[in-house]
């Protein structure tokens, strides 16, 4: 038994143990105890990867398995990693695990709730060991389903309206998806279902156009592709803070990984050629994402809209096509999923103080809660790629990535993404002068006390995480950057 | 002389300490963290300074030492960004002048912002921003540069702001930080642009002469200019930004709502220059490959420095004065840049530049911490609520009086010489513009008379309580930064610093020096004239130039324009629709979709009517006509 | 010679002709139709499923008899619907029990609330 299915069985573990748990304590026990677990085995994962690369392996895929499933359709349980792989499974530990102290007071239903959450986290786990197309879109189906749940039962506002509107746009997509993984699979000749065998077969041009654009789109709809982005404010707006973390954190990132992972890796004839149309949907959705966020006043709309321009940026520099590029997307998505899941515990926690999430109702709570304030400016600033914070790194990559293409069509899109950086300046800096400075609006707010200990746990956790990355990117980026190498080798 | 990383490390540990353990520190305890930090750097960058002006000259050129560089961030096979430490004549002048004001101003600190809440903040933010200063200054390259650009911006962001509770203050922070923004997008696309055909971020490529790296960037047009042009166009809006340059100025008068230290500091002796530091530090491409950039940098300096000389007249809160009065003086420094050349006697404007940034640094510096002083007694910074203050605050009245004289170029006090040889320069560039540069020198002059006599004599003022003499704390650093002022004149500047990097010896130009002494004496006069006795008074001007000095006090409505722009167009027009659209268009359509699908279902309920013998009478046809079709067709 | 022809005519040793049989299926098949089409009791309606399903088996013993005499196939389909058809009466007889003490009767109308 390959070590990297512990991903996917410890979750299911923790399930079972959830199972038999009888209360409040034993559940956050098996959590804690749980999700630990997933952190140090996803630090072990990237230190046997790091100790396998520098030792000269050169297979694209590491510590591969593959187990027959069913062997007419050449479905096999096949599981591997490269350098993106661990970082997106170490960025999932580490906001299974926030996530965890964050529901510390989930209530009720606490047993269900993490159940249902481990659930999630199974697919996502799941989705990001699979080499083989059908255990991908496996996983991928089993991450959706649970979303519908948590949403519709735990979640706050119009959660049947948003949770409903998630799961039929998501399964509306995962459909077309469904279809370009069938169409890959046969105009490949149908000999295999693993990735890693299927980058050696070339797909006939005509075929490519079709199934690129299902494939990307099916992938692009989580990835908040413009204009397929609405399930997600709404879902984020509604969801409990630890799916909003888990969901705008990692799910997401799910989009931007698999649309590189399945549509540009397997058809990279088709991506050259379909890119510009993708790409002024993404350059527009980064832009229209970052406009949207400043007419907004609920926290959770501001910051989902930001996470919309954010992995619209992800899916822009996707498709840019180049190495650094795509090295700076997997950055964005790490960065991104490591900020927005800040943002999101640190609005839950407000939340759970102030009883509003709208920031005109709000003022000068930096002095009532001044660990929450300055946890919440820094996740600001991170966000607008401040240097040291690892936006900036995820960013700067990205466009210099995308200025290495030489024509004038990418350069003007380019140069339009880079705007973002002006704007999510002012979105940010309004919400934080609007919420957190100024004198204090509501005097019902001096009476609220400042983080507990679980939710400091949680916040510095990912601080650090975001401070490490910003300030010491050099290994991951070089990680990142030698599993494309041997990609785009492999795909040429 | 890797010792130098040191500079870097001393503040950076000091910020964080503060910023950890801000709460369980004693104010005491912060400043003296902050404070020994900044005095072990600066005796440092003093000995490094030292050290570097006495290593040997390589055929009487300074040379470029890196003696620390690492790489940081790889991008692509060949760019990458590294952290490291360059040392040259503009870097080393740039530290001294940095370290100095600096630990001038933590020890004012120590005084000012006695006893205030956030007193360990202050100190982490004052510490993080030298750690950015000096970062930039030190950069071995321009992605590390932008990298602590944007760092410098930030700790300024956060110091402006440091009074949080006010709302003018969050205000200003925000405005300083978005203008600023703004304009370091267009670095940044211009170091995209840059760096994409010369594949290289590192200054030493950049400058090593080397041609043929430009080959690529000059043979490339967009829009009637080359992509060098564009490119070097482009990192100068960023210069602009930071140095509050017209029409990107309009950020720096409202910064003044943070602590008066951070004022001197940051936003008149330090950050607000790095833009001259910025063309400096790109000078030899500028001069080579792109003179018509320098050119418009010139026009835009000598736009800006009237400009703002003649807003400067008409305020009366004397922190927005020395505001515009440092936009002014900025714009001297980008004009000289702008009409040096590069060897011997035509490369004066630039060593005039840096010179002039040097010695604007220390008098700037000096007459912030004077302000701050005056402002601490008498808890206003209007004008008219002051007058005859010289009696009770002698040291402040005469390190101020020292300032003053040095800004309006008295000999002999150091902005003297430095604003002597800028206008040398101009003159020998282009006549028109040395007079036009000689009125705002004039006006300069002026106005910081006004300023000085409106505040130290004037009407006698009734106070709420007598004001006094700052602490020691406060009086030690003025004493300290008019000693440069006094004498930094006599500083061989063109024998360190210079185009070239070889020895320049400064020849005085009598008749410019006569003219230009001749104009600020005059200024002087008429400004003691007006105000000496009686006060400031906003209603002076004669009715003619009611509409220009109403219009001028209202900053010529630069701030109103861009308020129209922001407010109406971008966040009431753009955003809105923007935030319509998602809600209306793309959003209503994925609900008209779940609306169309629920009609549908509606209508087709009807047919499953639950009666089973309806249904059997369906089947029964359904199979009749089926058998029919088989058989008959 | 065994073709559709054969059909009408009347098999050695047989006294009675194969549409003969025909005809009573059919007559029953179709009166099971339509007491299942137009009875309102529900109980009726079972006994008319009944009828169509005896219909059916009917007619397969006969063409077993008449298409393939040495073979038993049809005879042991004819028992197995017999056989399923008592499970389902019974299966039927409780839901109508049922429906008759929610309802107080066994009418057939009263059965439309299942629908969506």
């Amino acid at each position: 038994m390959n070590f990297l299915s512990l991903f996917v069985l410890l979750p299911l573990l923790m399930i079972l143990t959830l199972f038999m748990t009888s209360n409040r304590k034993q559940v956050l026990g098996t959590m804690v105890a749980g999700s630990t677990l997933l952190v140090i085995l996803s630090a072990f994962l990237a230190y046997r990867y790091m100790a396998a690369r520098s030792d000269g392996a050169t297979d694209p895929m590491l510590f591969t398995a593959s187990l027959s499933w069913f062997e007419p359709l050449h479905i096999r349980y096949a599981v591997g990693v490269d350098g993106v792989s661990v970082v997106m499974l170490c960025l999932t530990s580490l906001i299974v695990f926030t996530g965890t102290f964050v529901s510390w007071k989930m209530a009720p239903l606490t047993k269900e709730f993490f159940l249902w959450y481990c659930l999630l986290a199974t697919g996502v786990f799941g989705f990001f060991i699979s080499t083989d197309l059908f255990t991908l879109f496996l996983f991928y189906e089993t991450a959706l389903i649970p979303m519908y749940l948590l949403i519709g039962v735990w979640g706050t506002g119009r959660k049947e309206y948003a949770a409903m509107k998630l799961t039929l746009m998501l399964m509306g997509s995962s459909m077309i998806l469904l279809v370009g993984i069938l169409g890959i699979y046969f105009s490949s000749g149908a000999t295999s279902m693993n990735i890693t065998d299927l980058v050696h077969i070339s797909i006939p041009l005509e075929q490519q156009y079709l199934f690129f654009t299902l494939t990307f789109f099916g992938f692009g709809v989580l990835g908040a592709l413009f204009p397929f982005h609405t399930w997600s404010p709404d879902g984020h707006a509604s969801a409990p803070t630890a799916v909003s973390m888990l969901h705008a954190g990692v799910l997401m990132k799910l989009g931007g990984y698999g649309s590189f992972r399945v549509a540009i890796t397997l058809m990279p004839e088709a991506a050259e050629k379909l890119s510009p149309i993708f790409l002024v949907l993404t350059a527009i959705g980064v832009v229209y994402g970052a406009l949207a966020a400043i007419r907004q006043t609920d926290l959770k709309y501001i910051n989902a809209y930001s996470s919309v321009s954010h992995c619209n940026l992800v899916l822009f520099a996707i498709l840019m096509l180049t190495q650094t590029a795509l090295t700076g997307a997997v950055l964005q998505m790490l960065s991104h999923g490591l900020i927005t899941a800040l943002f999101f515990a640190l609005i839950g926690m407000i939340y759970s103080r102030s009883h509003t999430r709208l920031i005109t109702d709000m003022g000068g709570l930096m002095k009532i809660m001044p660990f929450l304030g300055v946890g919440f400016v820094v996740a600001g600033l991170s966000n607008i790629g401040v240097p040291g914070f690892s936006g900036f790194v995820a960013e700067m990559t990205i466009f210099v990535g995308a200025f290495e293409n030489d024509d004038l069509f990418r350069r003007i899109l380019t140069v339009a993404a880079v705007t973002s950086i002006v704007i999510g300046a002012v979105y940010i800096l309004r919400t934080i002068g609007k919420f957190l400075y100024g004198p204090l609006q509501n005097p019902e707010h001096g009476k609220l006390d400042d983080a507990r200990w679980y939710e400091r746990l949680a916040v510095i956790t990912l601080v650090a995480a975001i401070i490490y990355l910003g300030s010491f990117p050099t290994g991951i980026s070089a990680m990142i950057n030698d599993s494309f190498s041997s990609m785009l080798q492999v795909a040429r | 002389m890797e010792y130098t990383l040191l500079i870097l490390l001393f503040p950076l540990t000091s910020f964080i300490v503060l910023g950890l353990f801000s709460n369980r520190l004693s104010h005491k305890a912060a400043g003296i963290i902050g404070t020994g930090a900044l005095l072990a750097m600066t005796l440092l960058s003093f000995y490094a300074a030292w050290d570097y002006f006495t290593t040997p000259k390589a055929e009487g050129f300074y040379q470029t030492l890196i003696p620390f560089n690492t790489p940081w961030l790889h991008m692509g096979s060949h760019l990458h960004i590294d952290m490291g430490i360059l040392l040259d004549p503009i870097s080393v002048m740039m530290l001294v002048v940095i370290s100095t004001v600096s630990l001038m101003v933590h020890i004012y600190s120590l005084g000012y912002m006695k006893g205030e809440k956030g007193f360990q903040r202050y100190y982490g933010f004052l510490s993080l921003f030298t750690f950015s200063m000096m970062g930039l200054v030190l950069s071995t390259n321009i992605f590390q540069m932008y990298i602590f650009w944007e760092l410098v911006g930030v700790s300024s962001y956060l110091l402006i702001g440091f009074y949080y509770t006010r709302p003018e203050a969050v205000a200003a922070s925000k405005k300083a930080f978005i203008v600023t923004r703004f304009a370091d997008m267009f670095f940044l696309i211009g170091i995209l642009v840059l760096s994409y055909y010369t594949q290289t971020f590192d200054f030493g490529t950049l400058m090593s002469g080397n041609e043929t790296i430009f080959q690529h960037a000059l043979s490339t047009r967009f829009l009637g200019a080359s992509a060098l042009v564009w490119a070097m166009a482009l990192i100068f809006i960023g210069g602009a930004g930071k140095s509050a340059l017209f029409p990107l100025h309009i950020w720096l008068p409202d910064a003044m709502e943070g602590p008066t230290p951070v004022s001197a500091l940051i936003h008149a002796a330090t950050m607000v220059v790095a833009g001259v530091y910025l063309v400096a530090r790109l000078f030899p491409i500028y001069v080579a490959f792109t003179p018509e950039v320098l050119e418009g940098i010139a026009w835009v300096g000598a736009f800006t420095s009237m400009f703002a000389a003649v807003i400067a007249i008409v305020q009366t809160d004397i922190k927005r004065v020395l505001a515009f009065s440092t936009i002014s003086q900025i714009g001297f420094m980008m004009v000289a840049l702008g009409v040096s050349k590069l060897e011997g006697h035509e490369g004066l404007g630039y060593m005039a530049s840096l010179f002039h940034l040097f010695t604007h640094a220390m008098f700037k510096a000096l007459l912030f911490l004077g302000a701050g002083s005056i402002i601490h007694a008498v808890h206003s910074n209007e004008m008219e609520r002051m007058g005859g203050l010289r009696t009770y605050m002698p040291v402040t009245h005469l390190t101020f009086l020292v300032a003053c004289l040095s800004i309006a170029g008295i000999p002999p006090f150091s902005g003297f010489f430095s604003k002597d040889e800028i206008l040398a320069a101009i003159y020998g560039y282009h006549t028109g513009l040395g007079i036009w540069m000689t009125v705002a020198a004039g006006f300069t002059a002026f106005y910081i008379f006004r300023l000085y006599f409106s505040i130290f004599w004037g009407k006698q003022t009734q106070y709420a309580h007598t004001p006094h003499e700052s602490p020691r704390s406060m009086t030690f650093p003025l004493i300290f930064l008019a000693i440069p002022t006094l004498l930094g004149g006599f500083i061989p500047f063109g024998h360190f610093v210079t185009a070239n990097r070889s020895v320049y010896t400064i020849h005085p130009d009598w008749p410019i020096m006569f003219i230009s002494v001749l104009v600020s004496l005059t200024a002087i006069f008429i400004a003691r004239k007006m105000y000496q006795y009686a006060g400031t008074k906003t209603g002076e001007a004669s009715s003619g130039l009611k509409g220009f000095q109403k219009a001028a006090y209202h900053r010529f409505y630069v701030d109103e324009v861009y308020l129209f722009i922001t407010k109406k167009i971008l966040f009431n027009g753009i955003a809105r629709a923007f935030a319509w659209f998602d809600h209306h268009v793309v959003d209503g359509s994925i609900n008209g979709l779940a609306s169309v699908t629920d009609w549908v279902s509606i209508k087709i309920r009807g047919f499953q009517s639950g009666e089973i013998q309806w249904y059997a009478y369906i089947f029964l046809f359904g199979t009749l006509l089926i058998t029919a079709l088989f058989l008959f067709m | 010679m065994n073709t559709m022809g054969d059909f009408w005519v009347v098999n050695a040793g047989a006294a009675v002709p194969v549409v003969a049989y025909q005809l009573v299926s059919l007559i029953l098949f179709f009166a099971g139709i339509y007491g299942f089409l137009t009875r309102r009791n529900i109980m009726m309606m079972l006994i008319s499923v009944e009828l169509i399903l005896n219909a059916a088996d009917i007619n397969f013993a006969v063409f077993n008899r008449y298409l393939y005499p040495g073979q038993m196939d049809g005879m042991f389909f004819a028992l197995f619907t017999i056989a399923i058809a008592a499970c389902e009466t019974a299966v039927a007889i409780a839901i109508i029990i049922n429906v008759y003490r929610n309802f107080g009767n066994a009418d057939v109308d009263n059965l439309k609330k299942m629908k969506g």
